[in-house]
């Protein structure tokens, strides 16, 4: 009831508030999924709300496309677009072309997870607010598992042996196109998530360290990527070194995958009416090298920024005020299964109902393991791009991974130089 | 080796400036006036971003503060510090692995794809030179390809080639050309070929075109005369033909490798990333846009210019020698 008067009060006051000015503004969104469908529902309720009118620009589903399509406009000092959807590791590469958020957001910071605020803050700075946060499951179908007598999997080995049985008796029984395992090995910063989950889990690093030291180059890592090397063309289709999060949920969606990595935006796709694997899958958290670890998901989530260069900036942190706020983050956890990063909404029992697997998720995503963004500062991509380069070599075949990693902690710290 | 029609104009120019030097004056004034605006577009379209790419090839900009760079000299190039233990590290462009390796990727590409689309362009404008039912039809229907947008074909194509939903795998399959699907844009191996494929497939009804037009300038009468004389249509081609349409070829082909020395489009939506296929000019942005690093990026820009450059100069200096040697 206090949720609802409270929504009203704010209604009325933006309300009030645009009758004066009402603006024009353009967000920039991802077309992974449903995502832009869900965003411009609620632009229609916000338009609605403040008199404002909201255009939606659609960037590409892949993350590094969509960045350097924003480093270009940002650099340019774009005034078109007026709210960024921005990943979580780069904030601290386009800090300086938002808008300080502090401020404007004092009210409603303290509901976030200070883990996630803290990711979006640079130099003291709240570079952006968080709409959804992200840590990836281990999907897999339950309806399979049951016919053939196996137990989801808990380690690399296990998930690889239970693959490969399923896989071939399945194609024995006829369903030839069927395949063990699908991910995301194309090369491209979805690899370096994949990649960054495999060598965590086993005890490997994480690429960079908080410190700032280089420590990829290792035994354990090195066979965390050989491991992943050997499913490729026995429980993985080779195509895998070319998908994206999009072409592996394709495979999967269709029912020709006993399992997949994906995050939970493909858990309401995959349970929606035109889906084969409709009401037959579950999810769980990523296996570990051994069993009895702390699994490793690499830390997502999407959040929106203000570009300093808007001419409508007050109209312009209402909407990613409204965009953030509890009920579209709740809206967006009904619909299109996406983690909130309200803590409150873990224990509604609405979202609880519609997806039940998303209150055991809340350890998972606090305990993700981050990209090296923060550290790395300016030169992530370049961080990024030469890993994901140095994994795909090794998994199509160029090289061993020992030899690859060796090489690429020579050119990180070349490219490190003094300090990050 | 004295070319006639080019010693003709000047030896005609000179007779009449004796004529009249002040029309050839008033004519060389107005020939300026008429070519300004274009001039003029030109440098500001072309020229101004050239010489702005070179100057950031030599200073340390970054694509978030343009106006703080500050001049470095050759460092993006080549530079080189002699460590404590006497070992010399050089670093810079020239001494970067990753783009020899995409110099050579383009110069393969380059070869390969415009050698084939000469061939089967030629082929195919042979065939559209002779009278048939339906030919104006054909034409045009064969100029499809070319008329899609590029990043539209490239996508088509990429789902064409996917190794799970993909047409081509699939009729592959069915004819047991192939045994298990194969994953094109993924296998080091294919995912040149997938590109050449998808190239070939858009650009030679270009070539078709331009070599059709040279085709249609060749006089039906010498034909006529072969025929008289009884000389083999293969003899033809190769005397008559070939001979005749070489002009409009050569245009065609430079047209052509000017194209595909920067290509850039096709490969960036069909396999970006793939250190098998990464050409100068997807290095080039890589550098530019997605690292933080404008100023490298602007520098394989300009090193990716002279290249072009220079292989355009010693095909047409190579082209004319051989013009000239026939006639």
């Amino acid at each position: 009831m206090t949720l609802l008067l409270k929504t009203l009060t704010i209604c009325a006051v933006l309300g009030a508030a645009d009758l004066a000015a009402a603006a024009e503004l353009s967000l920039a969104a991802n077309t992974t999924g449903k995502n832009v469908n869900f965003m411009r529902e609620q632009l229609d309720k916000f338009e609605k709300q403040t008199g404002h009118k909201v255009n939606l620009v659609t960037m590409p589903p892949s993350s590094s496309e969509q960045f350097s399509q924003y480093r270009l406009w940002l650099a340019a000092g774009n005034k078109d677009v007026d709210v960024y959807q921005t990943d979580v590791i780069w904030a601290p590469q386009l800090a300086d072309q938002f808008i300080d958020l502090t401020e404007a957001a004092k009210d409603v910071v303290g509901d976030h997870f200070p883990s996630i605020i803290q990711s979006q803050t640079v130099n003291g700075k709240l570079v952006a607010l968080p709409i959804f946060t992200d840590a990836p499951a281990l999907y897999y179908r339950k309806d399979l598992l049951e016919k053939y007598g196996k137990t989801p999997p808990k380690t690399w080995d296990e998930l690889a042996a239970t693959a490969k049985e399923i896989q071939d008796k399945e194609r024995e029984a006829g369903h030839a196109d069927i395949w063990g395992y699908v991910f995301q090995a194309n090369a491209y910063e979805g690899l370096t998530c994949n990649a960054l989950e495999w060598i965590k889990s086993s005890g490997g690093g994480q690429i960079v360290e908080t410190d700032g030291s280089i420590s990829v180059n290792n035994e354990k890592a090195a066979a965390a990527i050989e491991r992943a090397k050997g499913w490729i063309g026995t429980i993985a289709p080779e195509g895998v070194l070319a998908y994206q999060e999009e072409e592996s949920r394709g495979v999967w969606q269709t029912g020709k995958a006993v399992f997949m990595r994906n995050w939970p935006y493909a858990y309401a796709l995959g349970n929606g009416g035109d889906s084969a694997v409709k009401g037959k899958f579950e999810v769980m958290p990523l296996p570990t090298a051994s069993a009895g670890e702390q699994p490793s998901s690499t830390l997502g989530g999407w959040n929106l920024a203000v570009s300093k260069y808007s001419e409508d900036q007050q109209a312009a942190i209402e909407l990613v005020k409204f965009l953030s706020s509890k009920e579209v983050q709740k809206q967006r956890a009904l619909q299109l299964s996406q983690l909130p990063t309200i803590a409150s909404l873990y224990d509604d029992p609405e979202v609880a109902a519609a997806q039940p697997f998303m209150p055991n998720w809340k350890p998972i995503f606090q305990s993700a393991v981050p990209r090296p963004s923060a550290v790395a500062k300016v030169k992530y991509n370049e961080v990024s791009s030469k890993f994901w380069s140095a994994v795909h070599n090794t998994l199509s075949g160029d090289g061993t991974a020992a030899e690859n990693l060796e090489l690429l902690e020579v050119d990180l710290t070349e490219l490190k130089g003094d300090s990050w | 080796m004295t070319d006639l029609t080019v010693a003709d104009p000047p030896a005609a120019l000179q007779r009449r400036s004796h004529v009249n030097s002040d029309l050839q004056a008033q004519r060389v004034r107005s020939a300026w006036v008429f070519l300004a605006p274009t001039l003029l577009v030109l440098a500001l379209v072309a020229g101004w971003p050239l010489v702005r790419t070179i100057y950031f090839s030599f200073t340390n900009a970054s694509l978030t503060n343009l106006s703080g760079a500050e001049f470095i000299g050759f460092d993006n190039y080549l530079s080189w510090i002699t460590l404590k233990s006497g070992r010399t590290i050089f670093r810079g462009l020239l001494a970067d692995a990753a783009w020899w390796n995409a110099v050579w990727n383009t110069l393969k590409f380059t070869i390969v794809s415009v050698s084939i689309e000469t061939v089967l362009g030629l082929v195919v404008a042979l065939v559209l030179n002779v009278q048939f039912p339906g030919r104006g039809f054909v034409r045009a229907a064969i100029l499809v390809p070319w008329a899609i947008p590029t990043i539209v074909s490239a996508k088509m194509w990429a789902w064409m080639l996917n190794d799970q939903f993909g047409i081509l795998n699939d009729i592959l399959l069915g004819l047991g050309l192939i045994s298990q699907k194969v994953a094109w844009t993924a296998n080091p191996d294919t995912a040149m070929i997938a590109v050449l494929i998808v190239d070939v497939w858009k650009t030679t009804p270009f070539m078709a075109l331009l070599i059709l037009a040279g085709l249609q300038m060749v006089p039906g009468d010498i034909y006529e005369a072969a025929k008289i004389d009884g000389v083999h249509p293969v003899r033809v081609f190769w005397r008559v033909t070939l001979p005749l349409i070489r002009p409009a070829l050569m245009v065609a082909v430079i047209f052509r490798m000017l194209d595909a020395l920067r290509i850039f489009d096709l490969i960036y939506v069909l396999t970006p990333n793939n250190a098998q296929t990464k050409t100068m000019s997807v290095l080039a942005r890589e550098n530019l846009f997605d690292f933080d690093k404008f100023a490298y990026g602007a520098a394989a820009s300009t090193m990716l210019f002279l290249i072009i450059a220079a292989i355009t100069v010693l095909y047409m200096w190579f082209g004319r020698v051989n013009v000239g040697g026939e006639r």
